[in-house]
């Protein structure tokens, strides 16, 4: 039996059967059939091509519970139609006022639908089992889910890094203000610094979440698992080729849950490990290594730094455009009520450890996170950007060494 | 107000009844301060429903604004967070304001005259728990304006990003509250009026499915409202009383709020959807001319599901990470819940069967049910099984499946019901070419707009987003276009019902000749103020 089902599954993965599969949906939908080309040059009418055996089986349990479906319909669309055209008051049908009960049929129509799931039911459980095995791993990567953007910890080689979205709001647009670029290819579904695995391994996530409830979802891989925060799941995948793979969250976050994708870099084995001795200097996190990013990032993480304005409105821009401008906007006006300005607040204005404490702790019970997560340096570059730019004119610079006396407060 | 309209005809009518009885008992008819102290199960029924038609053009007017959205990729219309209320108060206003408020108005009007009852067991508290609707309401419309704005954290409200928002959360939480109150209330009377009020003879299995499938149904608001309540009192003290019931920090957890959340929202799903199988259940025999084929095996059917949807909640959860175990009980108790829903579907097309049928409106309606219920049904199967919902879960496939079940399940249900009955209720009857009209443009453009949506969450495209990747323009331009043309069709049933009430021609005490309960065979249409004052005799 379950031969048969898993051979009926691989048969329908072919893929110069594309457009059989597209036909079959099409059918379905019976309109699909007014749609532009381009819906049959893409994969739009189906999950995307599996890229891991995990979400090849998953392909292949769809594709055999919608034909299982797709007969069931026909069997009972075709009793209704019959019905509806066969017994006609206009064509002169009379009721079989008698027909209205028989516990044969009922008995019939209860254990056949009942074996026809213990049939889907087998093939599922197999995959189920497979997906919870997240023993033997060859390697772990954490991943928190922040609002609103990834962060990736590979603990074994002391990297870690954020991953954030990376299409331009100039691309975006707002209410009312037509976008001023125009949308990329990967509109949306572009990151600054992608997660990067080797193919052919059994990678294991734990997932988790720094705040709310996030879903990192990457369909291709046969992903997606909330992260919660206070807890750790673990998943596991193992691509089977090089490729990129593009995903988003899949819980909903918050404001900008829509502006949170996720990339997925597979390289091959020899490309991953050159990768990882790139990143030990651009993203490493012992004392060790992040001594050589200190030396090598434009933004040293050195808390004696001192700035002078010119530098801290530069660096602090950039990371505003990053982090802050989506709520409290290019202009510092926010969108009150929910997302306060900037520009002529007292806060912003005011001393700047009130300020400081805002970015270390965020505004419990508002959209206000925390932004302990950046480094002493940024924080101090970009509170002194917002204390100097628009209506704020306190000519006064925040320097990291403020910024790390009261984180440790 | 068309709605001192179809009180006033039922008031007029009452004067020429020939039956003596106590004026006192009116209220002052006439008097505008009617609508406050009226304790008739007619006229609470009628308001009922004119507030869940009003409220289903609020919810409906919301659903627009979503689809104008995402008409193209890019933020055109609302800001983000305005689009997350948008999606949440749609979802809260679509279940709590409009689909479970009709049901509730149809069991007010329906129950008593189908079990030879003069009203509802309790008539004071049936004022009580339609007026706790309004107050309910207006905490939902009002919490757009407060500081932060309406719940953004979608209608299931999870943790912890419910605990970040501002007051609309708090007002969100009450009016939940309210809404739940007036709904158990609603179910104990009608549980009472079902279980006392029963004329002699009228043993329960010959009651008519509708006060079965109401039957059921108010057992399971009984059963998990409280448990909603108690749900969303913990997120009230989390939000300000320093608890720490879904905070990891204080030992708490987030997953508990869901396990909680889908216990009572499962049960919830087939709290929307059994009345509808209920007023479908009266249509098709009487447009098929013969009895409901498997009467009993209805009545059984309806009572697994209704028991199943107690064991299922999981399969909202599949992507938490739950262990094996728990995954695999969660998927084959929620593919069980196919056999009864089949045994219904199956019962429905073996009552065509050999029948001798009509398509007036109600029964277009009632097809139109089958057909996408199925299709619902189907898409519900696919994401039954955990691998598949896993890749699936919170796109919008998920979207297309449950609007596929509830908008021609639970609202279609409904239209084909106040088709079927207003003649009943008015004494007039609706424009048919007009009903056809509406049945037509809905079934059409309901298809356009969320059949593409399975195609957009197979693609991999999340619920719940103001933009999207470019893949996904082609399909959501698409969903848009229908979305706007279901929207404004059901401007048409609007205008039939009110143009029935003012000057549809005159209806027939039975106006469908198959038609066999008690309303269509003891009573005139309209039918009087006051009915079965002396129950009738059921052999």
């Amino acid at each position: 039996m379950q031969t048969m089902i898993l051979s009926v599954a691989t048969f329908f993965q072919l893929r110069k059967l594309k457009p059989a599969i597209s036909a079959v949906y099409a059918l379905i939908g019976v309109l699909g059939a007014c749609l532009t080309g381009r819906a049959w040059a893409g994969y739009d009418f189906n999950i995307p091509q599996p890229a891991t055996p995990i979400s090849q089986q998953i392909y292949g349990l769809h594709m055999y519970i919608l034909i299982v479906c797709a007969v069931i319909f026909v069997v009972v669309f075709s009793m209704m139609f019959y019905s509806i055209f066969k017994f006609r008051k206009s064509k002169g049908a009379k009721p079989d006022v008698n027909f209205h009960e028989s516990t044969l049929i009922e008995i019939i129509w209860t254990i056949i639908p009942f074996i026809i799931l213990i049939a889907m039911a087998i093939p599922a459980t197999k995959t189920v089992l497979d997906m919870k095995d997240t023993t033997n791993p060859d390697m772990t990567v954490k991943v928190t889910g922040y609002q609103w953007g990834w962060r990736y910890d590979y603990s074994a080689e002391d990297i870690g890094y954020y991953s954030n979205l990376a299409t331009p709001w100039a691309q975006i647009g707002q209410p009312g203000a037509q976008a001023t670029e125009p949308k990329g290819k990967d509109y949306l579904l572009e990151v600054d610094n992608p997660l990067v695995v080797p193919v052919g391994k059994r990678v294991r996530l734990l997932i988790t979440s720094n705040d709310v409830i996030h879903g990192w979802y990457v369909p291709q891989l046969g992903v997606n698992q909330y992260g919660i925060p206070g807890f750790i799941k673990d998943v596991w995948f193992k691509a089977s080729e090089v490729g990129t793979f593009k995903g988003q969250c899949s819980q909903i976050c918050g404001k900008l849950h829509g502006y949170m994708p996720i990339t997925v870099i597979v390289k091959s084995e020899s490309d991953y490990a050159k990768w990882i001795e790139d990143s030990k200097v651009k993203f490493g996190t012992t004392p060790a290594t992040a001594a050589v990013t200190a030396a090598l990032a434009a933004v040293t993480e050195d808390s004696n730094k001192k700035f002078t304005m010119a530098e801290a409105k530069q660096i602090g821009g950039k990371i505003y455009a990053a982090n802050c401008v989506a709520c409290h906007q290019a202009t510092g006006k926010g969108m009150p009520p929910a997302f306060p300005p900037l520009s002529g607040s007292k806060v912003v204005q005011g001393a700047a450890d009130g300020q400081i404490g805002v970015l270390l702790n965020g505004r419990p019970g508002t959209a206000m996170v925390s932004f302990a997560r950046l480094s002493d340096s940024e924080l101090a570059a970009v509170i002194s950007y917002t204390r100097n730019s628009w209506e704020n004119n306190t000519g006064k610079i925040v320097q990291p060494s403020d910024i790390k006396a009261l984180r440790k407060s | 107000m068309a709605s001192t309209t179809t009180l006033d005809d039922a008031t007029s009518h009452h004067d020429t009844h020939n039956e003596a009885h106590a004026d006192a008992h009116d209220h002052g008819p006439g008097s505008w301060t009617r609508i406050f102290t009226t304790t008739n199960h007619k006229d609470i029924g009628s308001m009922y429903l004119w507030f869940s038609l009003f409220m289903f053009f609020v919810g409906g007017g919301m659903a627009l604004l979503i689809r104008a959205e995402l008409f193209q990729p890019g933020l055109q219309i609302v800001q983000p967070e305005v689009f997350n209320s948008l999606t949440t108060v749609h979802a809260l206003i679509m279940i709590f304001g409009a689909v479970m408020p009709a049901f509730t108005g149809f069991a007010n009007w329906l129950i008593p005259m189908q079990i030879g009852a003069a009203d509802m067991a309790f008539p004071r508290m049936n004022n009580w728990s339609f007026w706790l609707m309004i107050p309910a309401a207006i905490l939902l419309f009002a919490s757009f304006a407060v500081p932060g704005g309406a719940a953004g954290s979608g209608w299931t409200l999870y943790p912890p990003l419910s605990i970040q928002g501002g007051l609309g959360v708090d007002m969100t939480i009450l009016a939940i509250h309210i809404l739940g109150a007036s709904s158990i209330m609603g179910s104990i009377n009608i549980i009472t009026t079902l279980l006392n009020l029963r004329a002699p003879g009228m043993t329960l299995m010959k009651m008519p499915m509708f006060c079965w499938t109401w039957l059921i149904t108010a057992y399971l608001m009984i059963a998990v409202m409280p448990v909603l309540a108690g749900a969303i009192t913990m997120l009230l003290t989390d939000r300000h009383f320093g608890t720490s019931f879904f905070n990891a920090a204080g030992g708490g957890d987030p997953t508990m709020f869901m396990h909680i959340f889908w216990f009572f929202g499962h049960p919830e799903v087939y709290i929307l959807i059994l009345p509808a199988f209920g007023i479908v259940s009266q249509i098709i025999p009487t447009f098929s001319r013969k009895p409901l084929f498997g009467y009993a095996s209805m009545v059984y059917a309806t009572a697994s599901i209704a028991l199943l949807s107690f064991i299922v909640w999981g399969h909202h959860m599949f992507t938490v990470g739950m262990p094996a175990q728990g995954q695999l009980f969660f998927m084959y108790a929620t593919m069980l819940i196919a056999v009864p829903t089949g045994v219904k579907i199956f019962n429905w097309i073996a009552t065509m069967w050999r029948g001798s049928l009509s398509f007036e409106t109600p029964m277009l309606f009632c097809i139109g049910f089958l057909c996408m219920f199925t299709l619902g049904g189907f898409s519900g199967l696919v994401l039954a099984v955990v691998p598949v919902d896993i890749t699936l879960h919170n796109t919008y496939y998920v979207v297309a499946h449950f609007h596929y079940v509830l908008f021609p399940g639970a609202i279609w249900g409904l239209m084909a019901g106040v088709y079927f009955w207003l003649p009943k209720f008015t004494g007039r009857m609706y424009n048919e070419t007009l009903g056809k009209w509406h049945f037509w443009l809905s079934a059409i453009s309901f298809n356009i707009t969320f059949f593409p949506q399975h195609f957009l969450g197979l693609a991999g495209m999340p619920r719940r987003i103001p933009d999207y990747a470019l893949q996904f323009a082609e399909w959501n331009m698409v969903s848009s276009i229908g979305a706007f043309i279901l929207g404004f069709s059901q401007l048409l049933f609007v205008w039939n019902v009110v143009s029935c009430i003012r000057s549809g021609a005159k209806a027939e005490a039975k106006q469908w000749e198959g038609a066999e309960s008690l309303e269509w065979t003891h009573l005139p249409s309209p039918v009087p103020y006051h009915t079965f004052e002396t129950a009738p005799i059921v052999k």
